[in-house]
């Protein structure tokens, strides 16, 4: 246990008059980030739970796991399928080329190498410069920097896309940890998710490099709709004649953001937070619900103009972001409704938004970002009306 | 009376300002900065009408009487901002065209009509149009910090000068098009409170709930 006791040894150096006393965030985001967090609860009741924090938080980054491989494999794919047409180029074919592994899409190890270059620099910018902020906001604050953070940042550089410029990165995630999370109390206190804070931000500042049809393939030259702008612009039966299966999308060798492709992905992800309770299944009940009755509803209406009416709630699942946000940011507790009955509420209104905003919004094909954000908005109302209805109730029930 | 002219002009600009402190005129600050220039013209604007309104209630105010106060002051601030409105018409057509219905909705201005109350009837003219025209130039000065902030980074100007060369037009610099649309004037106001109150932290609010912490037995 040497490295325990150099923890030890150091730790008085942090301490109140110290000569290191401002660092104290830092020492302890990296003791409890290794070792179990020491701070327990003084005043009763004491309640006994194996699931703290820095469990949640762990639990979150493991199970965003199969995304990531999902990631970097279909990055690199789309690279390079894309690459067979137009050629490499850029300092990322120099190393793969010193490598000399190639850019056959065939090969698995190949497009995982080349996807890794898309994925490494944009999380590693995330890291930093999200990072800065929290330590910066822990030492004037007084607070700790969490395991919070690392979900922060994983899932916010799952959700952008490959070909984002760095400094973009840098800029979002800055404003999602701090406008979205930090000015309101920091972990714990955010109302909104700060991962899609700040890709709202980068989405709504610099539409260029966050939407259209040539960002999600890292290609020169390359342009292709997504799923979803084609099923807006020509219906989802021609995804199948541009050559999308339902079974492409779910499995998620499709262009779109970095890790949000694949629903079975996500799944896999779900399953595992279902199974360890991190995740509330009522949330996810909620949200499948809404989302279903809805597009069903929406299919039975019809139109004739908008192709979208006609799209099937089994595509609205496996296109876009919806299988990402419904596993990772629908049924993150925070910002999220915290009463049972107003969880149902809640997933139900993303999921009846983001089909509202996908089918009848022309100005937004995708719609499950600014869906949850708004779920986020009425998580606490709708936590006051279930609060309030069962008072009211028990009122009644003492006359 | 403690206050003297000097305090009245120089209060509302960081102590006592209309927008960061008072929270008031905020539906305008939203919506016309997006440039400076059009940010300027409203900032006087809403000076004029902020002071001479202020002079002129203060000089009716002892035969206002207070039943129907409300309505004689709306009736003086109307009439100077029909005044206001007619000659950005004149003699600046295409900045009213941009500030179009904004210039009316000075009447609905609270800072207007708060300084008329709140100053205006219980002080001697003179007085009334200092306190009136150095509200109004509070109020300008966090609308040009605004308008300052959107138009560099949105637009990549100044007044309508470029110092940022945007990509479009072959330079180097992306503009933040967020910026240009009036919630983000909401992010600026926040952030523009936020360094005034650490600056002095005597403007900031008690809080209304405290979390409470239980002492360990």
């Amino acid at each position: 246990m040497a490295l325990r006791d150099f923890f030890d040894r150091i730790e008085p150096n942090f301490h109140k008059g110290a000569k290191w006393e401002r660092w104290f965030p830092v020492y302890e985001m990296v003791e409890s980030f290794l070792y179990t967090p020491k701070t327990v609860t003084t005043a009763a009741p004491h309640a006994r739970s194996y699931i703290d924090m820095k469990r949640i938080m762990t639990y979150v980054v493991i199970a965003t796991i199969p995304c990531i491989l999902m990631a970097l494999y279909n990055t690199g794919l789309q690279t390079n399928l894309a690459v067979a047409e137009y050629g490499p180029s850029g300092w990322r074919a120099a190393i793969i080329g010193g490598i000399g592994i190639g850019f056959n899409p065939s090969n698995p190890i190949a497009n995982m190498l080349h996807g890794l270059l898309y994925f490494l620099p944009i999380y590693i910018t995330t890291l930093v410069a999200g990072g800065i902020f929290e330590v910066i906001f822990a030492t004037v604050r007084k607070h700790e920097v969490n395991e919070g953070f690392l979900v922060t940042s994983m899932l916010y550089t799952l959700i952008l896309p490959a070909t984002t410029p760095l400094w973009q990165v840098a800029l979002g995630i800055i404003f999602g940890v701090v406008i979205g999370k930090e000015v309101f109390g920091g972990t714990g206190k955010n109302f909104l998710n700060p991962a899609l804070t700040g890709r709202a931000f980068l989405y709504f500042a610099y539409p260029a490099q966050l939407s259209g049809d040539s960002v999600w393939v890292p290609v020169d030259g390359f342009t292709g709709a997504t799923a979803l702008a084609v099923s807006a612009s020509d219906g989802f039966q021609e995804l199948a004649a541009r050559g999308m299966t339902w079974w492409d999308s779910f499995i998620g060798v499709i262009p779109g953001s970095l890790g949000e492709t694949s629903t079975l992905a996500a799944l896999l992800g779900l399953a595992f937070l279902l199974v360890t309770k991190i995740a509330n299944y009522r949330m996810v009940v909620g949200c499948l619900g809404g989302m279903i009755v809805f597009s069903l509803l929406l299919n039975l209406i019809g139109s004739e103009t908008n192709p979208m009416f006609a799209m099937p709630w089994y595509w609205h699942l496996v296109v876009g972001g919806y299988a990402f946000g419904l596993v990772f940011m629908v049924t993150e507790p925070v910002s999220g409704s915290h009463t049972n009955l107003g969880r149902y509420i809640y997933g139900a209104l993303i999921g009846f938004m983001v089909v509202m905003i996908r089918v009848v919004n022309p100005a937004f094909p995708e719609g499950m970002m600014l869906a949850i954000l708004f779920g986020n908005v009425f998580a606490p109302l709708i936590d006051y009306f279930v609060v309030q209805a069962n008072i009211r109730r028990r009122a009644r029930r003492n006359v | 009376m403690a206050q003297t002219y000097r305090t009245m002009l120089v209060d509302p600009m960081v102590d006592n300002n209309p927008i960061t402190l008072q929270v008031l005129g905020i539906c305008s600050a939203l919506a016309v900065t997006s440039s400076m220039s059009v940010a300027l013209v409203m900032t006087i604007a809403v000076t004029l009408v902020t002071g001479f309104s202020s002079m002129f209630i203060s000089v009716l105010r002892s035969q206002i009487p207070s039943s129907i106060r409300i309505i004689v002051q709306m009736i003086i601030i109307a009439s100077l901002v029909i005044v206001v409105d007619q000659v950005l018409k004149a003699y600046a057509y295409e900045i009213s065209k941009t500030l179009s219905v904004f210039v009316g909705l000075i009447i609905t201005n609270c800072i207007v009509m708060g300084r008329a109350e709140a100053f205006a009837m219980k002080n001697p003219p003179l007085a009334s149009f200092v306190d009136g025209v150095g509200n109004g130039l509070g109020y300008g000065l966090i609308l040009m910090l605004v308008a300052f902030v959107r138009e560099l980074f949105g637009a990549g100007s100044v007044f309508g000068l470029t110092i940022f060369e945007t990509v479009n037009n072959g330079g180097w610099y992306n503009p933040n098009g967020l910026l240009l649309l009036p919630p983000s004037a909401f992010f600026i106001i926040g952030l523009i409170i936020w360094a005034f109150r650490s600056w002095k932290p005597e403007q900031v609010e008690e809080r209304e709930y405290r979390i409470q912490t239980v002492e360990a037995h």
